[in-house]
């Protein structure tokens, strides 16, 4: 076997901050995993599409704008009308207050980790909790 | 789902779960193949290859989605190299072509190497296998290549296309490492950068001196692939290439020198894995040992362990 | 300056005190660290003296505040004469909300309004548009035609006020709008003093809020550059932008390097386009980052001035003074601030904030404690207005030019971030330009490896940071952060869809069509894109156009 754990590292909407973004997919990529960037001004539909295709692991978007109540959920809901939800550990990260990780966590992402974030720690989150494949 | 009957659909779920199985090394993954070979398209490979920063995604995002309104469903792999070091990549040409994977009859696929040396993963070809099973009518192969290490290329596809750009300092190198030998286009993207004739014109000389023994001449476009200019010569001249394979056997005399070597493949990575095996037994031990010792030398032990197989 | 025989004495007493002093010293307890280093390339010394400035001319390399190469501050009186312009930028939801928070601010004391976009309108998008699904006035106010301006600049008096506007990629059609605002409260664009950031290639490289491709939109650019210095005397035409390579994680050095180099690239375009260098160069102005090296970032300020004066008079060939005067706002680091202990980012931007100061900053704004979390309460902006205002009247460092002038080590640092930022700027040329370099992803590249570094260098707790790796509390989760209202995005969505209905339908398309017209040829675009804006045809409407015409610009991803 010759697994590789793969992660597509998404921003949605028009927030043009990829800082954030681009330091976790390199610190993944020295981590041992695959990561593809979508690259920034992406739809949902655009971010569904390309984790159905990558049949990746870890979804991980990031957003700064202040937008993630909106568009978050919308692309869980979407994954879970193509039937992809159940194989995708969604992560989310960036300007996101306390106060809406819970609503957050109750539309389907399993983790958002803020600002100050340890690049390790998602790293071993995604270590912990990321789907094998069980479907065939 | 039924994985199966979905990749016969072409349902794009099922095409990457199969791919995964692919790359993932799993058993599966062949299996799956072989029970569906009978069902394969005879799907048309393009390679996309040369030095990084030339365009070549952008190039393929642009080409793709012409030859896609065409009434043509289109696959595309890109491989990227995986680190030597960690094992993981970053996979970054998808980018370019994020608006044409929402196309129903367009699947973007990226690979790592994950080890494998010569440009391609290990899984590559199967995965282009399943493409054919779901049906697509072309592949495009999208790689790094800048020297003569990356030239797996040429047993995977039936048109391969060197892309450039001026001034990216390549020239010489591109020449020495032979892989001129390879490409049946030549496309020099960033035609709107200085430096362009010129490029062309290297481009040109070194086709010249280079192997005059084939009846294809291989041709230098150029292009600026963000503007979509030059594409629709691109693709006529990519359709030539795939006409003149097709007549007198071309094609079918390169599809079976390129199956010669994946079987040739396959034979050795299960001997490999067979020697490898043996190798790491506890008692083999006694027999590196005995080497050590000058009490056997290292060819008889290879020979015995040859005939073992055997 | 000291005289040879001085210097060697000291040298020799450095030595003396190294090794009879230091060296025991070190021998009984090591230092704090292996390395001590500022966020550029370079290592900090242990004590700084005449030698370090040994070679230093004061006359050429320093001078008086006012005087070239600016070293000491652009202004003969720098803060004696007027203090800093005080700009807290601000927007949010609505323009009606947001012209409430700059009525708010000018009455507790603020001199100047500092406009934040939200970023559909950053982008040339209607708020109804699809794309800005969830993002209509979020992170600023939501200008979707000339009435949403008129809206947000209702009883501000716009000759009385200096406004500056943090928008690119459609700047030309929102000065448009603020000028026909203007026109309507009877003031004459000569009286408009302000600036629109308008710098496209920092949006290239780090910001991300871009529209057409390079070339149009260095255009649109240089139009104007042409069109101000035609109508608008007293309006920066640009900001030419540092603080967001720096938030994108380089170092001080390359903030430097990679915004003058952009700033000579604009200067290049507009010679190009025609314009006499000293016509448009002395309504150039800049924006630089505050981090948190104190004295790094002093040094910073000081270098900057120092090489843009040396660049427009080497390379330029500048004649007015003003043309070689680096004029600067500042913005305290919104990446240093962090969402644990929140309020210790008082704290830091208060450090920050008063190194601006130090480094003769011509306008300032400082940034919430609750910037990690959200948009600023009140409450915060009110602390971060008040950081300013106590360092202007109770610090005293505003009673004379660079107090820091003359310190070994700041005299030191500047010199040494100039020839860094000058290697890269050299660099740079090597390729082609700032805009061939971005072109080839160089810039980005090196922005970054520093930003992993830094990252890297956290986590190996070589860099500390109070409260995140260090210094940590257990706390609850903070209650009092601003919260957006939801219900302004179907407002403002009901709003334009009304001016839609409401307007003279003929009369913008008249103006959209002469639009497309001249932005197929190489005329002026400004006075078209005024004339549309006053038909109310929305931003969304004449960004179309543009875009129709010029095309739209592909992300270049260097990972």
């Amino acid at each position: 076997m010759n697994e590789s754990i793969r992660v597509l590292v998404a921003k949605p909407g028009l927030d043009g901050h990829d800082r954030g973004a681009k330091v976790v997919a390199r610190a993944l990529r020295d981590a041992g995993m695959e990561v593809i960037y979508t690259g920034l001004r992406q739809t949902p539909e655009h971010i569904v599409e390309a984790a159905i295709q990558e049949d990746v692991n870890v979804l991980a978007m990031s957003i700064l704008s202040g937008a993630h109540n909106t568009l978050f959920p919308k692309v869980v809901n979407l994954l879970k009308e193509r039937g992809a939800y159940q194989d995708m550990l969604v992560l989310g990260g960036g300007v996101i207050p306390d106060e809406d990780i819970s609503q957050l966590k109750e539309n389907g992402v399993a983790k958002i980790f803020t600002p100050g974030t340890d690049t390790r720690d998602v790293v071993t989150f995604i270590k912990e909790n990321y789907n094998k494949k069980k479907e065939k | 789902m039924n994985i199966k009957k979905s990749l016969l659909d072409g349902d794009k779920r099922a095409i990457a779960k199969a791919i995964t199985l692919a790359e993932n090394e799993d058993e599966e993954a062949i299996k799956l193949v072989r029970d569906l070979y009978k069902k394969t398209s005879d799907t048309y490979v393009i390679g996309i290859t040369g030095p990084p920063g030339v365009g070549k995604s952008t190039l393929t995002d642009k080409v793709v989605d012409q030859i896609s309104d065409q009434q043509k469903s289109v696959g595309v792999i890109a491989v990227d190299p995986s680190s030597p070091f960690t094992g993981g990549a970053l996979l970054g040409d998808r980018i370019r072509m994020q608006k044409l994977s929402l196309k129903p009859n367009v699947f973007i696929r990226s690979m790592g190497t994950r080890g494998q040396l010569g440009g391609l993963a290990k899984a590559t070809k199967l995965a282009i296998r399943i493409l054919a099973i779901a049906g697509m009518d072309y592949v495009f192969l999208e790689t790094v290549g800048v020297g003569q290490s990356e030239v797996d290329i040429v047993k995977t596809a039936d048109t391969i296309t060197m892309v450039m750009a001026p001034g990216m300092g390549d020239d010489i190198q591109a020449i020495k490492a032979g892989i001129m030998e390879i490409g049946d286009v030549f496309v020099v993207n960033k035609a709107d950068k200085d430096g362009v004739a010129r490029k062309m014109q290297e481009l040109q000389m070194a086709l010249d001196l280079g192997d005059k023994n084939q009846d294809w001449t291989p041709k230098v476009l150029k292009t600026v692939a963000k503007d979509g200019e030059g594409i629709e010569e691109l693709i006529d001249l990519l359709q030539h290439h795939k006409s003149f394979l097709e007549t007198d056997g071309r094609l079918s005399k390169l599809k079976r020198g390129q199956i010669k070597q994946e079987i040739l493949q396959i034979c050795q990575d299960e001997i490999a894995k067979e020697i490898v095996n043996n190798l790491n037994q506890q008692d083999f031990q006694n027999e590196l040992d005995k080497i050590v010792n000058k009490e056997l030398d290292p060819y008889l032990v290879a020979e015995r362990l040859l005939n073992k197989i055997k | 300056m000291p005289d040879k025989e001085k210097i060697e004495k000291i040298k020799k007493a450095k030595r003396d005190w190294h090794e009879n002093k230091v060296e025991p010293t070190v021998a009984r307890f090591s230092e704090r660290k292996d390395e001590f280093k500022v966020s550029s390339n370079f290592e900090v010394d242990r004590v700084y003296s005449p030698i370090d400035i040994e070679d230093k001319d004061y006359l050429d390399e320093i001078n008086f505040p006012g005087q070239f190469p600016y070293t000491r501050g652009v202004y003969s009186t720098m803060y004696r004469g007027r203090l800093w312009t005080m700009r807290q930028y601000a927007g949010f939801g609505t323009a009606k909300e947001s012209n409430q928070r700059y009525k708010y601010l000018l009455e507790q004391g603020q001199s100047g309004l500092s406009v934040a976009f939200d970023l559909p309108t950053q982008l040339g998008y209607d708020s109804d548009d699809d794309i800005a699904e969830g993002e209509v006035g979020k992170v600023g106010v939501a200008i979707d035609s000339l009435s949403d301006m008129e809206t947000l600049f209702d009883e501000i008096p716009l000759d009385e006020v200096s406004t500056s506007m943090t928008i690119n990629a459609p700047a030309a059609v929102l000065l448009a709008m603020y000028i026909a605002v203007a026109e309507k409260q009877g003031v004459s664009t000569e009286k408009l003093r302000g600036t629109i950031q308008n710098d496209i290639l920092k949006e290239y490289i780090a910001r991300g809020t871009y529209i057409y491709p390079t070339a149009p939109s260095m255009r649109l650019i240089t139009d104007i550059f042409e069109y101000c210095y035609e109508n608008i005397p007293n309006w920066n035409t640009i900001s030419i932008s540092g603080y967001h390579v720096r938030e994108a994680g380089c170092t001080a050095a390359q903030e430097i390097a990679f915004t003058l180099a952009n700033g000579i690239a604009y200067v290049e375009a507009a010679i190009e386009a025609g314009l006499d260098v000293d016509d448009f160069a002395p309504r150039l102005s800049f924006f630089f980052n505050a981090h948190n090296n104190f004295l790094e970032e002093i040094s910073k300020f000081r270098a900057a001035r120092r090489l843009w004066a040396q660049i427009m008079e080497e390379r330029f060939g500048a004649k007015k003074e003003k043309s070689k005067m680096l004029r600067f706002h500042t913005q305290t680091a919104g990446s240093t601030l962090t969402a644990q202990q929140s309020d210790n980012n008082v704290v830091r931007v208060t450090l920050q904030a008063l190194a601006a100061v130090l480094g003769g900053t011509q306008s300032l704004h400082t940034n919430g404690r609750d910037e990690a979390l959200s948009l600023p309460t009140e409450k915060s902006v009110e602390i971060a207005l008040r950081t300013q205002q106590i360092i202007a009247h109770e610090s005293g460092v505003a009673d004379t030019a660079d107090a820091l002038g003359g310190s070994y080590y700041i005299e030191k640092l500047t010199d040494d971030l100039q020839e860094e930022a000058e290697e890269y700027i050299n660099k740079i040329d090597d390729l082609g330009g700032a805009p061939e370099a971005i072109d080839q992803g160089y810039i980005q590249k090196e922005i970054q490896d520093s930003a992993y570094s830094y990252q890297k260098e956290i986590e190996a707790e070589k860099k500390i940071i109070v409260g995140v790796n260090k210094f940590k509390t257990e706390e609850e989760p903070k209650k009092d952060i601003l919260k957006l209202d939801e219900k302004v995005a179907n407002q403002q969505k009901e709003r334009v869809s009304q001016l839609r209905e409401d307007r003279d339908q003929a009369k913008v398309e008249k103006a959209l069509k002469a639009l497309k017209d001249t932005a197929e040829t190489d005329q002026n675009l400004m006075p078209k894109i005024v004339d549309a804006v006053k038909a109310y045809a929305t931003l969304g409407e004449v960004c179309d156009v543009m875009r129709e015409v010029f095309g739209e610009y592909n992300e270049n991803i260097i990972l």
